[in-house]
């Protein structure tokens, strides 16, 4: 699968031409699904700048590959989902994004992943420079033992920030949707506030660095409903300044706040992680390509 | 699964025993009060064996005092100042050193053969009694680097014998704190560095507290390896980190409790009431420390 391949996905027609059914019998062994770049409809929406864009990218764990030849692209100012049953490779890419795997030592990953064209795993590349420009919030709640206040300055503070920190503190909480809940408090510990605080304390803590990109790890798996809702609400906000990429393995949250939709299952051959298609949301969500997809994202699969 | 369906409806496929429980439940609550019983006992027959026979020898003369051969005018005060010097230069050396070996071990050292041998030599070394520090301190410190048996090395010694256990306790409480917290302050753009004091000592600093405290109420009680090194038993001058006899409180007790006139039961009876004050003021003081550390700290 080329890059090509990969981006074309995002300006394929919303009702795509190629049935379901057939279209999975040729895609389990080639991967690819869109390859109709503008042969009938036109886009569905304008089309973003492209910020991320992985190009034939395989993952290895010691000698294990995790995932195998990824090609996709990731809009500025998109929420891009990664959806795809348990164990396919989807938070492993997403690590890939701000180079978190390197802290596992076997890791290793191949091809190119560019950040505005840059080639992020290059040797001159520092992963410590990566990060500031590729935010991320975890799957779990993780505020430091810290002040709030010193929760969303730690960022700003490894980062030789200059400016006036009080006013980055209180803007970066407002944006996260958090201030007026915390403004007389925000010397107590971030770990008192309740799960869908904290985690809106980390979205707070990772825009303080002023990131390109922020990668979410399923932000939403240990909040209840109502801050689930939250969260999203945030997205919708955030994106406006930011691109966001989401694990997430809930269909109705990547329905409801995704843009983009990148489909993701595993090989039963060689267990690693591939990419079914990737396609605007709603493309995904009424009209997929791929039957795997279909099954998936109607509940009758993963 | 099919056979234990295949028992008739009849017969209770559970059993509750709830009585039974309960009276196991009962034992174990039994046996550990009765645990934490003996460990009550002991201490307080220990205190007041040493108040009843202490006490009234206390007074500030005896704190302020220099020794004497007659146990009415004697006095502590070369070998507690000697005490608190000792503590404060020990705590001057394991704590960097102990932190510092900790953190290389639990977040620079690879997780390999290397580093599991020498964490259980670590532990082995903890095991190892104080006056084989002692004799080392002697050799080392005394001869070797020439420094005589003064306070320094007596205190580096002590430093040795702690070491291990403030390493030990300090690399639990780094590997306690959850991989989540190193992912979140890397994920900010932290270098390692950073992301060590800035996240994971924070996190771990209470356990670090508590291991240091342990460790140094055990340098503060020892006299075997400061014996051994040269330490005096008798001075009447004030000691200094680099000339000079020195002597500590334990090794008052030691020659005074060795003595058989009554009287000297009696003043070393009260030299370890001074020596329980001042673990129990250091105590407190971690206690504080410790809650400062830890407010922000919820798991």
């Amino acid at each position: 699968m080329n890059a090509a391949q990969a981006g074309s996905t995002l300006d394929a027609p919303v009702d795509g031409h190629t049935p379901p059914a057939q279209a999975s019998a040729a895609a389990i062994p080639t991967i690819h699904v869109a390859t109709d770049r503008g042969s009938d409809g036109a886009p569905s929406r304008p089309l973003g700048q492209t910020i991320v864009e992985l190009r034939g990218v395989s993952c290895y764990y010691g000698s294990f590959r995790a995932v195998k030849d990824v090609s996709v692209t990731a809009a500025k100012h998109d929420v891009t989902a990664l959806i795809g049953p348990s164990g396919c490779g989807k938070s492993t890419l997403l690590r890939t994004f701000n180079r978190m795997n390197d802290l596992v030592p076997s890791f290793r990953a191949t091809g190119e992943i560019l950040l505005d064209g840059q080639d992020l795993y290059s040797k001159s590349v520092d992963p410590v420079a990566v990060r500031r420009r590729v935010g991320m919030v975890f799957q779990k709640p993780n505020p430091f033992p810290k002040s709030i206040y010193d929760n969303v300055a730690f960022g700003p503070r490894v980062n030789g920030f200059k400016g006036n920190m009080d006013e980055l503190v209180e803007h970066c909480l407002r944006k996260a949707a958090l201030w007026d809940e915390v403004k007389d408090k925000l010397k107590q510990s971030g770990m008192a506030l309740s799960g869908g605080q904290q985690q809106r304390l980390c979205i707070a803590r990772t825009i303080a660095i002023e990131p390109e990109v922020i990668l979410m790890d399923e932000p939403c798996s240990a909040l209840d409903p109502r801050s689930t809702l939250q969260i999203e609400e945030l997205m919708a906000e955030l994106k406006k300044d930011y691109t966001i990429v989401i694990v997430t393995h809930n269909m109705q949250q990547a329905a409801r706040a995704s843009d983009v939709t990148v489909m993701m299952t595993m090989d039963t051959s060689d267990r690693a992680g591939y990419v079914v298609e990737q396609a605007e949301t709603i493309q995904i969500f009424t009209n997929p390509k791929n039957q795997l997809t279909e099954d998936y994202v109607s509940g009758r699969f993963g | 699964m099919a056979a234990t369906r295949a028992t008739p409806a009849a017969q209770p496929r559970f059993e509750p025993a709830l009585m039974r429980r309960r009276l196991n439940g009962t034992l174990f609550y039994g046996a550990c009060l009765f645990a934490i019983a003996i460990l009550i006992l002991a201490l307080i027959a220990l205190l007041l064996t040493v108040l009843v026979v202490g006490v009234p020898w206390l007074n500030v003369d005896f704190i302020t005092g220099m020794p004497s051969r007659r146990p009415t005018q004697t006095g502590i005060l070369p070998a507690l100042v000697g005490s608190i010097q000792l503590a404060i230069i020990v705590g001057a050396i394991t704590f960097p050193v102990g932190i510092g070996a900790a953190v290389y071990l639990a977040e620079y050292a690879g997780d390999n053969r290397l580093t599991r041998l020498l964490q259980t030599n670590i532990s082995n070394l903890a095991g190892v009694p104080s006056i084989i520090y002692g004799i080392f301190g002697l050799a080392i410190f005394v001869r070797l680097l020439g420094l005589g048996p003064v306070l320094f090395s007596g205190a580096a010694t002590l430093a040795l014998v702690i070491l291990p256990l403030v390493i030990i306790a300090s690399f639990e409480a780094l590997k306690a704190v959850p991989q989540a917290q190193r992912e979140g302050a890397y994920a900010l753009g932290a270098s390692q560095w950073q992301m060590v004091r800035g996240s994971v000592i924070p996190a771990a600093a209470p356990g670090i507290m508590t291991g240091i405290i342990l460790a140094m109420a055990r340098a503060i009680g020892e006299a075997a390896p400061l014996v051994v090194i040269g330490a005096a038993t008798f001075v009447t001058s004030m000691p200094q980190p680099f000339q000079g006899g020195f002597t500590v409180l334990p090794i008052q007790v030691f020659t005074w409790a060795q003595r058989p006139q009554a009287d000297f039961q009696g003043i070393a009876a009260a030299t370890i009431i001074v020596i329980l004050v001042l673990i129990f003021v250091l105590n407190l003081l971690a206690l504080l420390v410790r809650a400062r550390l830890s407010r922000h700290i919820q798991w």
